[in-house]
């Protein structure tokens, strides 16, 4: 059936199966091919997306779920790649295969938006859910601090269906 | 025609063709790839020409051959050839290759022999390119050569004050032949600007930006995805299905049964290629997924679905009462065991564990009128392809690869089922296929890191020196033929430092198909060997430490010199005593071994390997609670792996990386067999350590040494697991003889 998904501002109509997950349409009828497929079960987080600007599994969310309302996936987190997030990932030059980042990213995106100035303790819980096969963990919570501080710095205004949530 | 963009704009480079084709070097030696993966260098060096591009607006683009697949070889290499062709590295963009073995050697990701094969191969192609760039400009102002300098991608000629930027020279280099490697200088470490200095990985800016870099995200006009389910027994092939039912289903365009001939190999050859099941193509992933779901089939399972883990542990038991086969016999340790003051003995066992790279195995094959364009994040491309050429029945020249980055490879890659099954897909579908593994189908048929048990017996003299060393190495195999990466070669550490030194092996058949997991054999015999070592500098009422360095110090003369260890070289006579002894000072001095008062349940271990030319020492300090919770407060890094470290943010990435992945090898991932089917499907049931388990610093300390450059992307890890270990059994008396821990009742805090 027909759905209203608005993907980083721009909205669309897929026909699609109702428990299709968000990640195949995002993927494979939408193109987006930034959000990644890991596990299908919501265990290791390479398909994290946001969704009225919170972090889910798109794996796990049928499209039927996401339809008219924001959804933002890392194509849309800043228009120039220049997110404090993204900034603080290149910076810290924190990606080896770079398989998981995107995820990620949209998870350190989302808790610096709760939580702009986050502890260790903070970023362990909110990124506990993302796995990275190749650990790189102690980069990723340096990356996440040094994210903060770029915020703190240089108040960044983000794009896509979820701006006002994302602005940090 | 491929959509994303995998590579960048070639259009510059046509009207300028700065270098032509052709060259000198036609007729290269090129080197076997299983050799590269091996042992030695490439014969002949390469031709700048096949590696070199710059635009006459002065952009340089560099060729990167080899397969990355998080290694950051993508950047390495390219390094190397900026540095020595002397342009500056924010001025070079870094080009994926195709596979191509007519114009490069040795594309292959695998047993961490990117750096050192290549350090002067490719420092020989970027010094030859300045050496053309100087011959150009010498003859356009007619004045001799060793007048010429250059820098940041000029040539300067001083006394007359001109200079020429190799954009403005490309054109006249293009007609040059390239020089004799033999007339080639390399610059002085000193001067270098790029080699030595941190570069952020090349795909980075892609990366985080979500661009469609990876293998999975290739797509093809016209193409379908394809699922292919086979039997969760290896070899069972399909009897009855309802295949008809499945085709009619949403979104499915095809669906059809591949038929194989029957594996009757008792000890499965690396890559046993394309195998029996059932192929469906849909317009989405998640339509063909769906309709596999509702695929029933019935299976002849074959004499495989009889193995399982207990009946391999038990048959195991059996071995271990019976005489082994003969591997090595130094002195005489039945004698030394007697006039022993002390004997320890003890039984280790490790478990089969999956790769798992986060990128499910992925391919797109395009087979048209007798060829076939295949996209693929393979380790070893070369491989597959003639994979691909025997099962599709055609030549070489009919298989085009293209290489794209793949998310994480850890050895999984160097086998190419899942490319010879996309190639075959498509040729009898007649589309462009995207094939995808689910989780599952990646965890159930992966090439397994190969379980184990190892029955040790060692001896100690009044003064607790070691005098003799027996091991009983129980594996799987067929009379004198291993699986996969389940082989212990006759020199493995500690021969050569044991006056009596005696291995054995039984093996007994398998069921599954086995191969290289990161640091193969050595991810698995460090922790054996290290905490056996370990055992007995207690039982020696020796300091860890002092015990190591005794042992190393024991070493009897090497009859020939090292040879270049590819592979699983955890021993002699590859390993240098004083390279390690050098690194488990430096570890010792780092973490202030015994020179620290640590509070009651925190302790700290100590352990050591030599693999793939590298030399690891590593301390972790641990604590552990009354629940057995472990919490890792720090983990000290000392490493020689030669003269230079050539991107040291790299460097310090993957060394971390390796760790991590070896705590979560220690802690909690095992793959056990049921009815021969694999047991564990997805990430959930094959733990890997999460960030709030990783431990908070791994420091990474380098000991230069004159060596040559080696390989960082194995050797970190085979270490950790027995430092750790040891720490726990130093916190709480608890000697842990079995992989993984969790097992023991231990789990992270």
């Amino acid at each position: 059936m027909a759905f209203k998904l608005i993907v980083n501002g721009h909205t669309t109509t897929v026909d699609a199966p109702d428990d299709m997950p968000l990640l195949w349409v995002l993927r494979d009828m939408l193109d987006l091919r930034g959000t990644k497929y890991g596990c299908g079960i919501g265990q290791c987080g390479a398909c994290t997306v946001h969704l009225n600007g919170k972090p889910v599994r798109s794996c796990l969310t049928p499209v039927s779920t996401a339809a008219n309302q924001p959804i933002m996936t890392i194509e849309g987190l800043s228009p120039d790649g220049k997110h404090p997030v993204q900034v603080a990932w290149e910076e810290i030059d924190v990606p080896q295969c770079g398989y998981c980042q995107a995820g990620q990213i949209m998870s350190a995106a989302a808790l610096l938006t709760k939580t702009p100035k986050p502890t260790d303790k903070d970023i362990d819980t909110a990124m506990n859910g993302n796995l990275c096969r190749c650990g790189t963990y102690l980069r990723i919570r340096a990356a996440v601090h040094k994210a903060a501080e770029l915020a703190a710095n240089r108040p960044h205004k983000t794009t896509g269906g979820a701006a006002v949530l994302e602005e940090v | 025609m491929i959509r994303p963009n995998v590579g960048i704009d070639r259009r510059s480079f046509l009207k300028v063709s700065a270098f032509g084709a052709g060259g000198v070097l036609i007729g290269l030696q090129m080197e076997p790839e299983t050799k590269a993966q091996g042992r030695g260098a490439p014969a002949a060096p390469p031709d700048p020409h096949a590696y070199i591009k710059v635009a006459a607006d002065g952009v340089v683009t560099i060729m990167a051959k080899n397969p990355e697949v998080g290694q950051g070889i993508k950047t390495i290499l390219p390094m190397l050839i900026a540095e020595e062709l002397d342009v500056d590295w924010k001025s070079v963009k870094i080009e994926q290759t195709d596979f191509d073995d007519t114009k490069y050697a040795g594309q292959v990701a695998g047993g961490s022999t990117g750096t050192p094969n290549n350090w002067t191969p490719m420092r020989q192609v970027g010094a030859a390119g300045r050496a053309m760039f100087i011959t150009a400009a010498a003859q356009t102002w007619s004045v001799p050569e060793t007048e010429c300098t250059t820098a940041s991608g000029r040539v300067m000629h001083q006394t007359s004050n001109r200079s020429l930027g190799y954009g403005e020279l490309a054109s006249k280099v293009a007609a040059l032949p390239a020089p004799a490697p033999a007339s080639l200088k390399f610059k002085e470490p000193k001067d270098y600007k790029i080699i030595g200095v941190s570069q952020p990985g090349c795909d980075v800016a892609s990366i985080v930006t979500g661009k469609p870099i990876f293998n999975i995200d290739v797509t093809v006009p016209g193409m379908l995805y394809a699922v292919f389910e086979k039997c969760g027994v290896f070899g069972g092939r399909v009897v009855s299905s309802n295949i008809e039912d499945i085709r009619k289903l949403p979104g499915v365009r095809n669906a059809f049964v591949i038929e194989r001939p029957e594996i009757t190999e008792p000890v499965l050859p690396g890559d046993p290629g394309l195998e029996n099941g059932i192929a469906i193509l849909a317009v989405t992933w998640w339509h063909a997924q769906s309709a596999r779901k509702k695929l029933k089939i019935e299976w002849n399972e074959g004499p495989r679905a009889q193995y399982s883990s207990v009946a391999y542990a038990k048959k195991a038991d059996e071995l271990s009462k019976q005489a082994p086969r003969k591997i090595r016999d130094d002195g005489d340790s039945e004698a030394a065991l007697k006039d022993a003051a002390k004997v320890v003995e003890a039984a280790y066992s490790y478990p089969f564990i999956a790769h798992a790279p986060l990128e499910p195995q992925n391919c797109t094959a395009h087979f048209k009128d007798g060829k076939v364009e295949i996209w693929t994040n393979s380790q070893t491309p070369g491989s597959g392809r003639r994979l691909v050429m025997q099962t599709l029945g055609i030549t070489d020249k009919d298989v085009t690869i293209h290489m794209v980055r793949g998310g994480g490879g850890f050895g999984r890659r160097l086998n190419n089922d899942y490319m010879v099954e996309a190639a075959y897909i498509s040729k009898q579908a007649g589309v462009p296929v995207k094939l995808v593994w689910s989780r599952e189908d990646d965890m159930t048929h992966d090439y397994y890191r190969p379980g184990g048990f190892q029955y040790l017996k060692a001896g100690l003299d009044a003064s607790g020196k070691v005098i003799a060393w027996r091991n009983h190495f129980i594996s799987y195999g067929d009379g004198e033929r291993f699986v996969a990466s389940g082989a212990m070669g006759p020199t493995e550490f500690p021969q050569r430092f044991i006056p009596n030194y005696s291995l054995g092996a039984s093996v007994m058949p398998l069921g599954i198909r086995t191969g290289a997991l990161r640091a193969p054999s050595s991810n698995a015999f460090a922790f054996v060997i290290q905490s056996f070592i370990d055992e007995l500098a207690h039982a020696a009422g020796k300091d860890p430490v002092e015990f190591r360095l005794a042992l190393l110090d024991s070493a009897a003369p090497v009859a020939s010199q090292p040879a270049p260890a590819g592979g699983r070289g955890g021993g002699p006579p590859g390993m240098n005593a004083d390279r390690m002894k050098g690194v488990v000072q430096l570890v010792a001095e780092k973490s202030g071994w015994g020179k620290r008062t640590l509070p009651k349940g925190t302790a700290i271990g100590v352990a050591f390997h030599f693999s793939h030319q590298g030399y690891f020492a590593e301390v972790a300090e641990v604590k552990v609670d009354a629940a057995n919770k472990v919490k890792i407060a720090k983990i000290w890094v000392a490493a020689d792996v030669g003269s230079q470290i050539i991107n040291p943010t790299a460097a310090e990435n993957i060394v971390q990386g390796g760790i991590i992945d070896g705590l979560s090898e220690m802690m909690t991932q095992e793959i056990t067999i049921e009815k021969g089917r694999v047991v564990q499907t997805n990430y959930d049931k094959h733990g890997m350590v999460r960030l709030a388990q990783a431990p908070p610093v791994i420091e990474v300390h380098y000991l230069k040494s004159t060596f040559p450059p080696t390989g960082l992307g194995e050797p970190a890890l085979p270490p950790i697991l027995p430092a750790v270990s040891n720490a726990i059994f130093t916190a709480t008396g608890k000697r842990v003889r079995q992989l993984p821990l969790s097992k023991s009742g231990f789990s992270w805090a």
